[in-house]
């Protein structure tokens, strides 16, 4: 079980439970804005980025080679971006707080 | 903007209709937005049905695209399972199969398509005979697989869905032959050194890929099956994959009375020719003003793209649809990125990386312009070739083939000797 914060672009604060599944899933079932995740979760279409609270990136580990070079795509990424769809629900990740990018 | 008496009617709830509902809320629509689709299930992602959903050995559902509360939070009516009769634009109304009508102030068509099923002699007295567009067909296909998946498969089709369907039943243990009937799979939509890859990653994955095969015929014996193809060489199958492609759904714009090129024709804001009367997704034909041309795409890009212009211009602001396509296919472990239309290049430029696995990219040019790219393993060439069509700034083909030029878009601008 792990419990995420959201925060969207409205600064809404979303605060969810998962235990299984990637991020992207868990945001799309309670309706996240800004999370769209149209590839369905294949790393294909950049449309789950977040930003990583600084200090929860050791939780979260950094992104892969695949979604570093995806993220080029958008000019808002920076070192604490993800595409939460590779992010997977765990224990391993409770606590954890996403800022959805603009 | 809108009253609440107004109503916009969705015909077709798969990803361009189901993107165009929650849109409109986005950008303000209070009126009611009623979904018609007639696939009972819960909105789904269709693209892993012939990938994740098909191998995936839990038995989950399909991966939904919106869940049941988010439609309830938006005010979004789903109406499942529900087929739409015809379209009365006059009264603008729409009539459901059970003969009762259901008025719209704006209506939305996202018909999208549905799988070619050749009239070959024999295959209708096939019992397992499938395409693959729906969540049943995969049900159909699981069932048909059963408790034993080592069965022998023909795929009639080559074509990204075939592969797709080829490679997962592989891994889930059947035998499997695709049947294509040109000269190379993949013939239409890549060069061919993109289609030898492929053809090369299933014969080494024990998928057996035939080109020049025509079937002709399906002989069935004492429940065994056998296709025909006209060369007279023949092909045991327990079951039957049909990937051959797929007719467009315009009955309904037809009786509406809209008018239909090669798709449902839209404009720039996706309205059709009558001014209350929308189309998006797999369905329409429109102009994409970067390739300056007609098109009609089956993709996911161009379903949620045309949804978020449609619903803009319904709530009546000024956007226009002005989107590079793009595309995925994953079979086994390869991931194959698409942007862009590489339709009418001249020359290609092929760029491999240095790794272990395959890891490369095909550009294709119309003289120096970059028309797309085919990227294989290889987001960087995939997102870097996106800013190159985007900015339709000049491509340096040497220093792109050379993989010992950093793989930056500085790097690979073209500069004349006088700069």
């Amino acid at each position: 079980m792990a419990k995420i914060t959201f925060i969207t672009s409205d600064d809404e604060t979303i605060v969810v439970e998962g235990t299984s599944g990637s991020v992207m899933e868990l945001a799309v079932e309670h309706n996240v804005k800004g999370i769209d995740g149209d590839c369905g979760g294949v790393c294909s279409c950049a449309t789950c980025h977040v930003h990583v609270k600084p200090e929860d990136m050791t939780k979260t580990g950094p992104a892969s080679e695949i979604e570093t070079d995806m993220l080029e795509l958008d000019d808002n990424a920076d070192e604490y971006s993800r595409l939460c769809c590779q992010i997977e629900i765990s224990d391993a990740i409770d606590g954890v707080e996403l800022t959805v990018a603009k | 903007m809108s009253d609440s008496q107004q109503k916009c009617v969705v015909i077709g709830a798969s990803h361009a209709g189901v993107n165009l509902a929650f849109a409109l809320r986005k950008e303000g629509w209070e009126g009611q937005i009623i979904l018609y689709d007639a696939d009972p299930e819960l909105p789904y992602h269709r693209p892993p049905l012939s990938k994740t959903y098909l191998t995936n050995e839990e038995g989950m559902s399909a991966t939904p695209l919106k869940s049941l509360e988010s439609y309830e939070r938006d005010n979004i009516l789903l109406k499942l399972g529900v087929k739409v009769a015809l379209v009365n634009a006059e009264e603008k109304e729409i009539v459901l199969e059970d003969s009762s009508v259901q008025a719209y102030d704006k209506l939305v068509l996202a018909t999208g398509a549905r799988p070619i099923v050749p009239p070959i002699p024999g295959l209708a007295n096939v019992k397992n005979v499938f395409p693959l567009r729906t969540v049943a067909d995969v049900e159909g296909i699981r069932n048909a697989l059963g408790d034993n998946p080592n069965k022998s498969v023909v795929v009639i089709g080559g074509g990204y869905i075939g592969l797709e369907i080829a490679a997962s039943l592989n891994k889930l243990g059947s035998k499997v032959t695709v049947l294509e009937r040109e000269e190379r799979i993949l013939a239409r939509v890549t060069a061919p050194e993109m289609s030898d890859f492929f053809h090369q990653l299933h014969v080494e994955n024990d998928v057996e890929v035939l080109t020049g095969k025509n079937v002709t015929s399906v002989a069935t014996e004492n429940a065994k099956n056998n296709v025909v193809c006209s060369d007279g060489s023949t092909y045991p199958a327990d079951i039957i994959i049909i990937g051959v492609g797929i007719h467009i759904n315009t009955e309904l714009a037809e009786q509406a009375g809209l008018t239909i090129e090669n798709g449902i024709k839209v404009d720039a804001t996706a309205r059709t020719s009558d001014k209350d009367i929308y189309a998006i997704g797999d369905c329409t034909f429109h102009h994409n003003p970067h390739y300056d041309r007609y098109v009609r795409l089956e993709s996911v890009q161009n379903a949620v793209d045309q949804a978020k212009v449609a619903a803009a211009t319904i709530c009546g602001k000024q956007v226009i649809y002005d989107a590079i396509p793009w595309f995925w296919s994953d079979q086994y472990d390869v991931k194959l990125q698409i942007v862009g239309l590489s339709e009418s290049y001249d020359n290609i430029v092929i760029r491999k990386e240095k790794k272990d696995q395959p890891c490369f990219s095909i550009w294709y040019f119309s003289g120096d312009e970059l028309l797309s790219v085919d990227a294989i393993n290889n987001a960087k060439a995939y997102v870097v070739g996106t800013k190159f069509i985007k900015t339709n700034q000049s491509i340096d083909k040497v220093k792109l083939a050379d993989n010992a030029v950093e793989f930056k878009p500085n790097n690979l601008i073209f500069k004349s000797n006088n700069d």
